[in-house]
C-alpha cells in the first residue's frame, strides 16, 4: 500500500488556486484598478490618513532626541546650579510629542479601520452580487467551491493586507528612513557607522523574503490539500465506514498531514533564522555604537545624551524589520487574491441584460426557436440547426438518450445559455430583449438540481413569489401533493430545512422545488428531470396536478421514464441534436416503427 | 474553504473545563520534553543576557567615559557585542526547537482526532457540520500550537523579566523604579477589562462572518435556483444585510481595539516623561549618574513589550483552553458503534431482521417498527416502499451504519453487533443513491474498499457498471475527479459508485436505488450485468421501478416503517393494491398502454 501522490490522480493545472512563484511589488493592472474602485470613495479620507500618520510619526522620532535634550542640556544647568526651567520646557515638550503620538495614532487606526472595513464591505457585494449576474455558462465552468474560496478566503486575504499591513508597513519605512536621517543629523560620524549595517540588513531581508514567499506558498498548497481530504471523508463518512475505507484514508491523511508539517517546520524554521539574524546584526551594531560612541565621547567628540539617544534609536530600528518582511507575506497573497478577483469582475456576463429591453409584463408563452444553433465549445455543435415552434398552451416532451441534446434546449428557453446562431422568441420577442426581471417571471425552469436554501419550508417554497401568502403557499404545496409530507415535519411548515435541506429526502426536496414554481405561476415551465427522485405515487401526484397546472400556459418536459412524458400533447425525440420523431404520444406510439414506440413497448412490458 | 467558514457557533456548549482540558493534551507534548526543557533554558538565559547588555552600557558611561579612562572601552564594548550574540544564539536555538516541537504536536493531535472522527458513527456524523469538525482541526489547532509554543513559553518569561527588570529599576533608583512598578498596573488592569470585551466582539465578528461566509455558500450553490427564479435581487439584499452586520461590528472591534492599543503605547510614555524628569532632577542633585538615568531610560523600554504582550498572551491562553474543550468534545465521544470479536470465518450471506425498531438519536419517533425479514444466502430482495418509508435507513442497518434500537439484524445468525466491523463490512457494499466521489483518482475512487484490487478486477467491475466513460477521460483511470478534478454526471456518478460496490465483492450487495439517474437505455445493460453479480450473492435492492424490482427474487413491501408484504413482484402487482399504486401507472397510464397495445395489434 502506497501513500504516495498516486491517489490524487491527475488534474488539469488550475493555476489559480496557486500562489504566483514570483510576486513583484507591481501589481497587475486590472488589480490596480480594482483597489483604485475601491479606494476612490475614500480619497479624502486617505490624504487625512497620510497626514495623520506623517505627525505621528514624527512625534515618535522625537522622543530619543527630546531624551537627550534633557540629559545633554537640561542637567548642566542643574549641577550649575541654574534652576530646572530648561528642563522643565524640555520635558513640557516631550509630553506634548507624547500625547500628540498617542491622538494621532489613535485617529490613523481609526480611519484605517474604517476604511478596510468599507472596502471590504464594498467588495465583498460587489462580487457577490458580479457572481450573481455572471451567466450559468460562467458557472457551469467555475466550481461553486472556487466560487466561495474568491468571496472567503481571498476577501480575507485583502482584509488581512488592509488590517495589519498597511498599517505595518507605513510606520516600519517611516521609522527606518526617519531614524536613519536623525542618526545622521545627530553625529554623522557616528551615524555612518551605525547604519553600515544597512546592507548586512537588506541582504537578509532579500534572502528571506524570496524564501519565505516559496514556504509559504507550499504551506497554503499543503494545506489546501489536507482541508480537502478532511473534509471529504467528513462529508462522505458513509461510504467511507461501509467500505472499511478508515485504514487507507489514515494513511492518506497522516501522510498529507505530514507534508503539511514539513512545510510548515521549513517556514518556521526559516523566521527562526531571520529573526535572529535581525537580532544579530542589531546587537552587533550597538556594540560597534557603543564601543566607537564611547570613544568619541572619550574625546568629548559627543555628549553622553547623543550617545544615548543613538542607544534608544536603534532599538526603534531593528524592530520593523520584522514587520517589513512579513508585510511581504500578507501583501503577496493579497495581490494574488486581488488578481483572481478583478479577473471574475471583468467577466462579462455572456448572456448580457437588454439595454433597452422590451416589456413584457404578462406573457402567453408562444415559443419560436427561429433556425438555433448551439455549441457549448467551437467546433463541437450540440444543436446544429432547430426550427420549432411551441404554441402558448403546449405541453411539449423531450425524449432521448443522454447527449440528445434535451437539456442545452431547455437552458437555450431558460436562456441560461444564448445561441450561438438563430433566436428564440417569446410571443414573439427575442429572449435577448427582454428583460432578466420579465423573463424569469415569465420563464422558471426545474431541474434535478433541488436547492433548499436556509429557512423553513414555506421560506423555500416562497422563494418562487416572496409576496405570497401563507395560504398560498400552503395551496402551492397541496397542489403538488407536498402538503402531506410537510404538515408531517416537526414544525410544519416552520421546520427549518438547515443543513441544505438535512432530513428531507431527496423526492421530498424535488416536491419542495415543485411546490416552488408552481407557486411562480410562469407562462412558460421548463421541467428537467424534475420527477426523477419521487416514488411513482409522488409522480403520480405530481403529474395529476401538473395536468391542471399546465392546461393553461406552455411546458417543456424532459424525462427519462415515459410515465412523465405521456401528460404531453407532444413529443420530440432527439438524437444527436436533431429531431428525429415529432408527433403526439398516441400518433408515436400507433406509428409502430420509431424510436419512441420501441421505447415504450419495453416499458409496456416492465408493467406486465 | 476557509478556517472563517468553519468558525461558527459549535453545536456543543462550551464545557468550562479550561485549563483542565488543555492539561489533559499534555500527553502529546510528552515526546518534545527535552525541547520545551531546552526551549524554557535557553528563553530564561536569554532574558538575562537582554538585561545585561544596557548594564554594561551603564558601566560604559560612568567608567572610561566619565572617569576620562581609555582602558576599559574596549573590554566592556567587547563584551556588549559578545552579550549581543549570544542573545541572537539563544532565540535561533530555541526557536528552531521549539518548530519541531509544536509542529510535531500539532501534527499528532490531529492524526488523532481524524482518527477518532472516522470511527464514530454516523449518528455523530449526520448531527455535526463538517465546517465544525474542519475548524477542529484547523483554528483551534493552531490556537493551541500558538500557546503551546509562543504563549505559555513567554507567560513565564513575560513575567520573570518583568519582575527581575523592576526589581533591578527599583534596585538602581528606587523612586524612578517605583513611577515604573506603578505604570505597570493600570496596564494590567485594562488589558484584562479589554480582553474579555474584546473576547465577546471577536466572537461576534466570527459568527457574523460565518454568516456571510453561509450566505456565500448558499448562493453559489443554488446559483441555478436563483437565476431561474430571477431572485438575484432578493440574494443580494439578504447578503447586504449580513455584510452591514459585519461590517458595523467589525468597526466596534476596531474602535475597541484602536483605544486600547493608543492606550498600552502611551502609559510607558507618560512615564517615560515623568522618569526623564524626576532621573534628571536626581541627576542634577548627583542622586545617581549619567550613566545610570541611560540605562534605566533604556531597561525601561525593554518593559513595554512584556507588559504589552501580557494583554494578548493572556487571550491567547483563553483561545488555548476554549480551543482544548472543543478539541476535547470530539475526543470525549465515545463511538456508540463498537465493533464485536467475531469473524465470519465463510459467510453465507444469510440476512434476517427480527423485530427491528429504529429511531434516530435526536428523535423519539420510530423510522422503523417490529421489522422481520429473511433473506437466503444468495437470494435477491427489492425492498418497494413509498418515499419516506425508512427504505434508505433499513440497508444502512446491515452495515451498522446506524445500530438498531430493538431488535436484531443477523447474518448467518449472528448479530451484526458481535461482529467485528472489519469483518462486518467486507461480508456487506452498499452502492448508495447518492454517490459520494472523492477528489482522487477514478481508479483510487473504485478501489475505494479495495485498494489491493487487481487491474483485471477493476476491469470487471467497470464493465459491470457500465462505467467504460472512465477510460474516456484524459488520463483514463488515473485521472482526478470530484469537486477538485473532473466533474462528472449524475449518471456517472452513480455507475462508478455501482462499481465500487461490486469491487468490493460483498457477500451481501445492497444496491440503495443506484440506477435512478440513469437513462433507459444504460439501465438495460447495468441491468443485465448486475443480474449475473447478484446470482452469487444476496442481496437487496431500494427500488422505484419495475425494471429495478425484476432484477430480485422476491419483494418486500415497506409501509409506515414495517414490512407489510412479502413475495414475488406479479403475486403482489396482481393483489397488494398498494404495491401496485406504488409500482404500476395509474389508470390513464395503462389506458395509453392499452392504447399502445391496440396499436400494435
Amino acid at each position: 500500500m502506497t501513500t504516495t501522490n498516486d491517489w490524487r490522480g491527475v488534474a488539469a493545472e488550475n493555476r489559480d488556486d496557486e500562489m504566483p512563484d514570483k510576486v513583484s511589488l507591481v501589481l497587475k493592472e486590472r488589480s490596480r484598478r480594482l483597489l483604485g474602485d475601491l479606494l476612490r470613495p475614500h480619497k479624502t479620507i486617505l490624504i487625512w490618513l497620510m497626514v495623520a500618520v506623517l505627525i505621528e510619526n514624527a512625534a515618535r522620532l522625537s522622543v530619543p532626541y527630546l531624551v537627550k535634550e534633557g540629559i545633554d542640556n537640561g542637567i548642566p544647568p542643574i549641577l550649575a546650579g541654574d534652576g530646572s526651567k530648561t528642563l522643565m520646557t524640555i520635558v513640557a515638550i516631550l509630553l506634548v510629542a507624547v500625547l500628540v503620538q498617542a491622538v494621532t495614532r489613535q485617529f490613523f487606526l481609526m480611519l484605517a479601520g474604517r476604511i478596510g472595513q468599507g472596502v471590504l464591505l464594498s467588495l465583498r457585494r460587489r462580487v457577490f452580487s458580479h457572481f450573481q449576474k455572471l451567466s450559468p455558462a460562467f458557472h457551469d465552468g467555475y466550481t461553486s467551491g472556487r466560487v466561495i474560496s474568491r468571496q472567503t478566503s481571498d476577501v480575507d486575504a485583502i482584509y488581512e493586507l488592509l488590517e495589519t499591513g498597511f498599517d505595518g508597513l507605513i510606520t516600519a519605512v517611516l521609522t527606518m528612513f526617519g531614524t536613519a536621517v536623525l542618526l545622521l543629523v545627530l553625529d554623522l560620524k557616528l551615524g555612518l557607522v551605525a547604519l553600515l549595517c544597512f546592507p548586512l540588513l537588506y541582504l537578509l531581508t532579500r534572502w528571506f523574503r524570496t524564501e519565505s514567499a516559496k514556504a509559504y506558498r507550499r504551506t497554503r498548497e499543503t494545506v489546501a490539500v489536507v482541508i480537502v481530504h478532511f473534509v471529504e471523508t467528513m462529508t462522505g463518512m458513509r461510504a467511507v465506514q461501509a467500505f472499511r475505507r478508515e485504514r487507507r484514508n489514515q494513511d492518506i491523511f497522516e501522510s498529507v498531514d505530514d507534508d503539511y508539517r514539513r512545510a510548515n517546520e521549513r517556514a518556521f524554521r526559516l523566521v527562526g533564522l531571520f529573526m535572529p539574524g535581525i537580532k544579530l546584526i542589531g546587537n552587533i551594531t550597538i556594540g560597534v555604537v557603543l564601543i566607537y560612541g564611547a570613544h568619541l565621547a572619550f574625546n568629548n567628540e559627543v555628549t553622553v545624551g547623543v550617545l544615548a539617544a543613538f542607544l534608544l534609536y536603534l532599538r526603534q530600528f531593528f524592530d520593523p524589520m520584522q514587520e517589513i518582511s512579513q508585510f511581504y507575506n500578507t501583501f503577496q497573497s493579497a495581490s494574488a487574491a486581488l488578481e483572481k478577483l478583478s479577473g471574475v469582475l471583468e467577466e462579462d456576463p455572456s448572456v448580457p441584460e437588454p439595454q433597452t429591453p422590451i416589456a413584457l409584463p404578462e406573457a402567453h408563452g408562444a415559443l419560436h426557436l427561429d433556425h438555433v444553433s448551439f455549441s457549448y465549445v467551437e467546433d463541437r455543435v450540440v444543436l446544429p440547426d432547430l426550427e420549432l415552434e411551441v404554441p402558448a398552451g403546449m405541453t411539449l416532451a423531450l425524449v432521448g438518450t443522454t447527449g440528445a441534446g434535451k437539456t442545452t434546449l431547455a437552458k437555450l428557453v431558460a436562456r441560461f445559455y444564448d445561441p450561438t446562431d438563430g433566436r428564440i422568441t417569446l410571443d414573439g420577442i427575442d429572449l435577448r430583449e427582454i428583460s432578466e426581471q420579465d423573463l424569469r417571471t415569465a420563464v422558471v425552469m426545474v431541474t434535478q438540481e433541488n436547492f433548499l436554501f436556509n429557512g423553513t419550508v414555506a421560506d423555500n417554497i416562497r422563494f418562487g413569489k416572496p409576496d405570497a401568502t401563507v395560504e398560498q403557499v400552503v395551496g402551492a404545496a397541496k397542489a403538488i401533493g407536498a402538503h402531506d409530507f410537510i404538515v408531517a415535519l416537526p414544525e410544519g411548515y416552520e421546520t427549518d430545512v438547515a443543513n441544505r435541506g438535512g432530513r428531507l429526502s431527496a423526492g421530498q426536496r424535488q416536491l419542495v422545488a415543485f411546490a416552488r414554481a408552481f407557486l411562480a405561476d410562469p407562462a412558460v415551465l421548463i421541467l428537467d428531470e424534475a420527477t426523477s427522485s419521487l416514488d411513482v405515487p409522488s409522480e403520480r401526484l405530481v403529474q395529476r396536478a401538473l395536468r391542471t397546472i399546465l392546461t393553461d400556459r406552455t411546458a417543456i418536459i424532459i424525462a427519462h421514464r415515459l410515465s412523465t412524458v405521456e401528460i404531453a400533447d407532444r413529443i420530440l425525440v432527439m438524437e444527436h441534436g436533431l429531431i428525429v420523431e415529432d408527433g403526439s404520444p398516441a400518433d408515436l406510439v400507433s406509428a409502430g416503427d420509431g424510436r419512441f414506440s420501441d421505447l415504450h413497448d419495453a416499458w409496456v412490458a416492465s408493467l406486465a | 474553504m476557509s478556517a472563517q467558514t468553519a468558525g461558527t457557533a459549535s453545536a456543543t456548549p462550551p464545557r468550562q473545563g479550561g485549563v483542565r482540558s488543555l492539561w489533559r493534551l499534555r500527553s502529546y507534548m510528552r515526546p518534545y520534553g527535552s525541547s520545551l526543557v531546552i526551549m524554557a533554558t535557553t528563553a530564561v538565559t536569554g532574558v538575562f543576557v537582554s538585561i545585561s547588555i544596557p548594564l554594561v552600557t551603564k558601566a560604559m558611561i560612568d567608567g572610561p567615559i566619565a572617569d576620562k579612562e581609555a582602558g576599559p572601552i574596549l573590554p566592556l564594548g567587547l563584551l556588549a557585542l559578545a552579550l549581543g550574540v549570544v542573545e541572537a544564539a539563544l532565540i535561533l536555538i530555541r526557536r528552531w526547537v521549539q518548530a519541531r516541537a509544536v509542529l510535531g504536536f500539532e501534527t499528532a493531535v490531529r492524526d488523532d482526532l481524524y482518527r477518532h472522527m472516522q470511527d464514530l458513527p454516523m449518528a455523530f456524523h449526520g448531527h455535526w457540520q463538517s465546517g465544525q469538525l474542519l475548524s477542529r482541526i484547523t483554528v483551534d489547532l493552531s490556537a493551541l500550537r500558538r500557546f503551546m509554543g509562543f504563549g505559555m513559553l513567554f507567560l513565564v518569561i513575560n513575567i520573570i523579566q518583568l519582575t527581575v527588570v523592576t526589581a533591578l529599576l527599583l534596585k538602581m533608583y528606587w523612586p524612578l523604579g517605583l513611577v515604573v512598578a506603578v505604570s505597570a498596573i493600570p496596564i494590567i488592569l485594562l488589558s484584562r477589562r479589554f480582553e474579555q470585551k474584546y473576547v465577546v466582539v471577536s466572537r461576534q465578528v466570527q459568527d457574523q462572518q460565518g454568516d456571510v461566509a453561509t450566505a456565500v455558500e448558499e448562493a453559489a450553490v443554488g446559483f441555478r435556483s436563483i437565476k431561474s427564479f430571477g431572485r438575484r435581487p432578493h440574494m443580494e439584499e439578504k447578503f447586504g444585510r449580513h455584510t452591514k452586520t459585519l461590517y458595523d461590528t467589525s468597526l466596534e472591534k476596531v474602535r475597541l481595539s484602536s483605544r486600547f492599543w493608543t492606550f498600552l503605547e502611551v502609559i510607558p510614555n507618560i512615564s517615560l516623561v515623568i522618569v526623564l524628569l524626576l532621573g534628571a532632577l536626581a541627576v542634577g542633585r548627583e542622586d545617581i549618574s549619567p550613566g545610570t538615568l541611560v540605562a534605566f531610560i533604556i531597561l525601561m523600554l525593554q518593559l513595554i513589550w512584556p507588559i504589552e504582550a501580557l494583554g494578548f498572551i493572556l487571550a491567547m491562553a483563553q483561545e488555548a483552553m476554549t480551543a482544548s474543550d472543543r478539541v476535547l468534545d470530539i475526543f470525549d465521544t465515545e463511538s456508540t458503534v463498537q465493533g464485536g470479536d467475531r469473524e465470519l470465518e465463510r459467510p453465507r450471506g444469510h440476512l434476517m431482521f427480527e423485530h427491528v425498531d429504529f429511531h434516530f438519536p435526536d428523535s423519539d419517533c420510530l423510522v422503523l417498527r417490529d421489522v422481520n425479514l429473511d433473506v437466503a444466502p444468495g437470494e435477491t430482495i427489492a425492498i418497494v416502499g413509498a418515499t419516506g418509508s425508512g427504505k434508505t435507513v433499513l440497508t444502512s442497518l446491515v452495515p451498522r451504519l446506524y445500530d438498531v434500537t430493538a431488535g436484531r439484524v443477523t447474518i448467518d445468525d449472528v448479530d451484526v453487533r458481535e461482529l467485528t466491523l472489519p469483518s462486518l463490512r467486507t461480508v456487506v457494499a452498499t452502492a448508495f443513491e447518492e454517490p459520494t466521489l472523492f477528489s482522487m483518482s477514478a481508479r483510487e475512487n473504485i478501489t475505494f474498499g479495495r485498494p489491493d484490487a487487481s487491474d483485471s478486477d477493476i476491469a470487471a467491475a467497470i464493465e459491470t457498471a457500465q462505467a467504460g466513460f472512465v477510460h474516456e477521460l484524459p488520463w483514463g483511470l488515473d485521472t482526478r475527479i470530484g469537486e477538485q478534478g473532473m466533474s462528472l454526471s449524475g449518471g456517472q456518478r452513480q455507475r462508478l459508485a455501482l462499481a465500487r460496490a461490486v469491487l468490493a465483492r460483498p457477500r451481501i450487495l445492497v444496491l440503495d436505488d443506484t440506477l435512478s439517474a440513469l437513462d433507459v437505455h444504460t439501465e438495460a445493460l447495468v441491468e443485465t450485468a448486475l443480474r449475473r453479480v447478484l446470482a452469487d450473492a444476496t442481496g437487496i435492492v431500494v427500488a422505484h421501478r419495475a425494471s429495478t424490482v425484476l432484477l430480485a427474487d422476491k419483494v418486500a413491501l415497506l409501509q409506515d416503517g414495517t414490512i407489510t408484504h412479502v413475495g414475488d413482484h406479479h403475486e403482489l402487482l396482481a393483489t397488494v393494491a398498494t404495491y401496485r399504486d406504488l409500482l404500476a401507472g395509474d389508470a390513464d397510464e395503462e389506458s395509453l398502454a392499452a392504447e399502445g397495445r391496440g396499436a400494435l395489434r
